[in-house]
């Protein structure tokens, strides 16, 4: 099923590869079979409707749900039966849906958290600076509850608390959920700063134009199964192909 | 008798009562913070915290050593009963875990009669200990008990305060109570967590229960209960795990119990339990999240 795949560039190394995985709620049945794969320095978006499994691979990937068959390596080691902290502790950090930010816990201690698996904290300090020069706001309001933050804050704050892991792979669950469009933008200007960077990301988004914007390469899910795969570039020139995959019409 | 020098001699008798149910209701908070529990067991850890500093002077031990050693012994029991017992039910349905925890309670306290028999022992303290301060010619009265009671509490709370907020374990430790799920994902290693949260709990309540001993001379398997359900309600009445709460809640108890003998008319005392469940009732009807409510905002 998966068209429009990118030739593999020489020289570039997959970090992330996830083969067969099938994931069950109970009898339920979340995802039903997903390969895919993210390489270093790319940032690959996973598109598709409520419900279609987004979430649940992200939480996959990072241990909170064991998966019922397939494999999921990063830097080349099984990752899928690995508890969360050491999946931290190997380098992905993983920015939930709804920011999930500790709400009674100040921002600056949030972002200590954030650091919490890592083995060198010498640069704790240092890297907190990093955060608040991408985003000056959560300086201002170091000392404040991370709870009365505004939405838009708040997910500046769950993005910065992902950073401080120092991450070799960002998972982030809709960065852009319930957010004003002006907040959207100003993330996603984030969000390509990092790029830029050379921080690698598997984005989990429902905005497609804003996603496709930033990816390199995207996954379209449905009903737990991959609908449409390819380069964004041309994903982006098919935008109807992209929304018949995710309503499930074939076209 | 001076009013003033009265009112003295109650307050200092409800801050070292208050203390004993501070003690114990923020390791009943804790726990609850994190596991969504209520460790009915957790009684038990002062009947353990007491058993242990009676056989460690038995052993020989002088008191401060046995006293020490008695709260070591209360911690290490909490961390064995949530690795046996509370681990392997984690996430399980609210009904399976208020079980196991009642099923620890009953075993754990057989266990005190089958060692100890269910006849109350006599807890012996050194004699210091028994000596009253007495100021303004014993018009304020305190015994040496009630002057260690309040300065070790004060003291374990010194640590507890310091510990939550500066250390790395105890700022994991408010971040897993606060959202179990993100904590995971920050990388906090939440079964060691959750070890901590048990030891320091546990602890507390040995502490309390080498307290309780000290003050009431006697030890016994089922000596946990009755303060058990005291710290069940301070818990209630300063918001179920919220630690400050739980705090807030041992010291309003304690007073009201002090308070409500001293300062009512002596036919009123005999329903001083009845009183205090009466609020229980009443919080839990009006104000379930307690003094210190920390309402979960959701933002979306
Ligand atoms: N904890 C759970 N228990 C049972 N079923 C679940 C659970 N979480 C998710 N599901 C089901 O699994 C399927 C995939 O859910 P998932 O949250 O991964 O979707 P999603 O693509 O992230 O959707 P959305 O865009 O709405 O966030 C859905 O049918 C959902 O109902
Ligand atoms: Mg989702």
């Amino acid at each position: 099923m998966p068209r429009l795949a990118p030739p593999l560039a020489p020289g570039e190394e997959t970090i992330l590869s996830v083969d067969g995985l099938k994931v069950n709620y109970g009898a339920v049945a979340a995802i039903r079979g997903i390969s895919l794969d993210v390489k270093a320095g790319e940032v690959v978006a996973l598109l598709g409707a409520n419900g279609a499994g987004k979430s649940t691979m992200l939480r996959t990937i990072s241990g909170l749900i064991r998966p019922r068959a397939g494999a999921i390596s990063f830097a080349d080691e099984r990752i899928d039966r690995l508890p969360p902290a050491r999946i931290v502790r190997l380098g992905i950090a993983h920015s939930p849906e709804g920011r999930r930010v500790f709400g009674s816990l100040s921002v600056a201690e949030n972002l200590r958290l954030g650091a919490a698996a890592r083995p060198d904290r010498s640069t704790m300090e240092a890297d907190r600076e990093g955060v608040y020069a991408l985003f000056p706001r959560l300086r201002e309001r170091m000392g404040q509850a991370a709870g009365t933050l505004s939405g838009g804050e708040q997910q500046m704050l769950a993005l910065g608390r992902a950073l401080m892991a120092k991450p070799k792979l960002l998972l982030l669950d809709e960065p852009s959920l319930g957010l004003a469009p002006l907040v959207i933008v100003s993330i996603f200007k984030t969000l390509a700063e990092l790029k830029a960077q050379g921080v690698t990301m598997l984005l989990v988004e429902q905005n497609i134009t804003t996603a496709l914007g930033l990816a390199d390469r995207a996954y379209v899910l449905r009903t737990g199964e991959i609908a449409l795969s390819g380069a964004a570039s041309e994903l982006r020139a098919n935008y109807e192909e992209v929304a018949a995959a995710y309503l499930g019409a074939r076209g | 008798m001076n009013t003033g020098f009265y009112i003295a001699q109650q307050v200092i008798n409800a801050i070292s009562l208050g203390s004993l149910y501070a003690l114990v209701a923020i390791g009943l908070s804790m726990v609850f913070g994190i596991l969504r529990m209520t460790n009915f067991a957790h009684g038990d850890m002062m009947m353990v915290g007491a058993f242990g500093t009676l056989v460690l002077g038995w052993l020989g031990l002088p008191f401060g050593l046995a006293f020490l050693g008695g709260i070591a012994i209360g911690a290490i029991a909490g961390v064995i009963v949530e690795r046996t017992a509370y681990r392997p039910v984690r996430g399980s349905a609210d009904v399976t875990l208020l079980l196991t925890s009642l099923a620890v309670t009953y075993i754990l306290e057989n266990l005190g009669i089958l060692v100890f028999s269910s006849s109350p022992r006599n807890f012996p303290i050194p004699d210091w200990m028994n000596e009253a301060l007495q100021f303004y010619d014993g018009q304020i009265t305190f015994t040496q008990i009630n002057v260690a009671t309040i300065v070790l509490t004060a003291v374990s709370l010194g640590f507890l305060g310091w510990f939550v907020t500066r250390t790395d374990a105890g700022l994991g430790m408010r971040a897993a109570a606060e959202d179990l799920g993100a904590a995971q994902l920050v990388g906090l290693d939440v079964n060691k967590l959750i070890i901590v949260a048990f030891a320091i709990a546990s602890g507390f309540a040995g502490l309390a229960g080498i307290l309780w001993a000290a003050q009431s001379g006697i030890v016994e398997p089922d000596m946990g209960f009755t303060p058990l359900l005291k710290a069940f309600v301070a818990a209630i009445i300063g918001g179920f795990g919220s630690i400050a709460g739980a705090l807030l809640g041992g010291y309003i108890l304690g007073a009201l119990e002090v308070f409500i003998v001293a300062f009512l008319p002596s036919e009123v005392s005999p329903y001083r339990d009845a009183i205090v469940f009466a609020l229980l009732i009443a919080f839990l009807l009006f104000r379930p999240n307690g003094l210190l409510n920390r309402t979960q905002e959701v933002k979306l």
